[in-house]
């Protein structure tokens, strides 16, 4: 992929993060912060399926800015091309894992699973 | 560290009337045969206009003559003379000592060029990557063969990109960079700027394959804007501002 179509989405990944983040800033504020830190909480949280929508957005959209972000500093680090690679297609793989490790608490509570 | 006296009187030409004088400490180091770099001191008159490498040149003259610099047209022009002086990458020719407002003017060679030798680098990155930005017109017809015409160009189109005309390639921008120092595959300030130099031309039409080559994981991208390289250009070339330039085009704020 073009290093411009992947800035474009890095940029693009940053700016929508912080729309969704601050939604979902506001609506931690609905609760004190214990409160909405209590199990029953959480898991009405997972369950209201808008809300849990637009965590999964937020979830996705961190990834690829986040392990984007570090593969340029891993790329900034050290050059080589078996290097160059590792660290690409690792970054990729890592970002795959997490998003569905997030993922699955979500599906989990709403297969009543947790 | 070692100390050299001044100068003999006897050896001295326009210097001697001078009441000024100042410690130029000069880094020295030989790849080939030392491990780590020293510094000689030798004390220098100097009159209001002195340069750096005049202050150089006497040394080499009165001194030690195998210290190693590059030079050329002593004004500005030819862009050898980079070294960082007093912690900055400057051009030795284009710094007088008495604008530095110190007792001890420090030399040593520019930062990110491998050392040939003391205050000479290697200048071969730097020129493969202005290469590789194809610094130069690209369309299919010419102004040299007959019939053609001149490629007309407006005062408006002109001055999208005469600024950036004005690079000597001296380096001192790649020098100030600090993705240049990490990443020995960056395309650097210098080229960059010039790619913009040539895309914004009216009258180029390359201006895909240009931005092809430095829309690359070690491309444009990887400057982070830190704006050292426009605030060490003699030329007021501005490559910070080139780079932001360049990167409307690949995001498609330019057209
Ligand atoms: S842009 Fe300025 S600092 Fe960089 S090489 Fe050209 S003249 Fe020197
Ligand atoms: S000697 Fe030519 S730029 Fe300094």
């Amino acid at each position: 992929m073009r290093e411009s179509i992947i800035m474009k989405i890095h940029y693009g990944t940053a700016l929508a993060a912080v729309a969704l983040v601050a939604v979902h800033v506001l609506m931690r504020l609905t609760q004190s912060f214990a409160e909405s830190l209590e199990y029953e909480n959480v898991i009405a949280n997972y369950q209201f399926l808008p809300y849990a929508g637009m965590l999964e957005i937020i979830l996705i959209l961190l990834s690829v800015h986040g392990f984007n972000g570090l593969r340029v500093i891993l790329l900034e680090l050290k050059q080589g091309r078996v290097y160059e690679k590792a660290v690409s297609y690792g970054c990729v793989a890592a970002m795959i894992g997490l998003i569905a490790y997030g993922s699955r608490t979500i599906i989990m509570v709403n297969m009543g699973i947790v | 560290m070692t100390q050299v006296p001044s100068i003999a009187e006897e050896q001295l030409s326009t210097s001697l009337s001078s009441s000024k004088s100042v410690t130029l400490r000069i880094a020295r180091f030989n790849p080939e045969h030392e491990n780590e770099r020293k510094f000689m001191e030798f004390t220098i008159p100097y009159e209001k206009w002195t340069t750096v490498l005049e202050a150089i040149l006497e040394v080499k003259k009165h001194f030690d003559h195998s210290v190693a610099v590059r030079y050329s047209c002593r004004q500005a022009t030819c862009g050898s003379c980079g070294m960082i002086i007093n912690g900055k990458p400057r051009l030795a020719c284009f710094t007088k000592i008495s604008e530095l407002d110190s007792d001890i003017v420090t030399v040593e060679p520019m930062n990110n060029f491998p050392i040939i030798r003391d205050l000479a680098v290697r200048f071969e990155r730097l020129f493969d990557t202005h290469h590789k930005i194809k610094p130069y017109l690209i369309r299919d017809d010419s102004e040299i063969t007959s019939n053609e015409k001149e490629f007309l160009q407006s005062p408006e189109e002109l001055e999208q990109y005469i600024q950036f005309s004005n690079c000597i390639k001296c380096g001192l921008c790649n020098s100030a960079c600090p993705t240049m120092a990490t990443d020995s595959s960056f395309v650097g300030p210098q080229a960059l700027a010039q790619a913009y130099r040539y895309v914004a031309d009216s009258r180029d039409k390359g201006k895909d394959s240009r931005l092809k080559v430095i829309d690359d994981s070690h491309g444009i991208w990887r400057c982070h804007f830190a704006g050292s390289c426009s605030q060490v250009c003699p030329k007021g070339v501005d490559p910070a501002m080139g780079i932001q330039f360049l990167r409307g085009y690949l995001l498609g704020f330019r057209s």
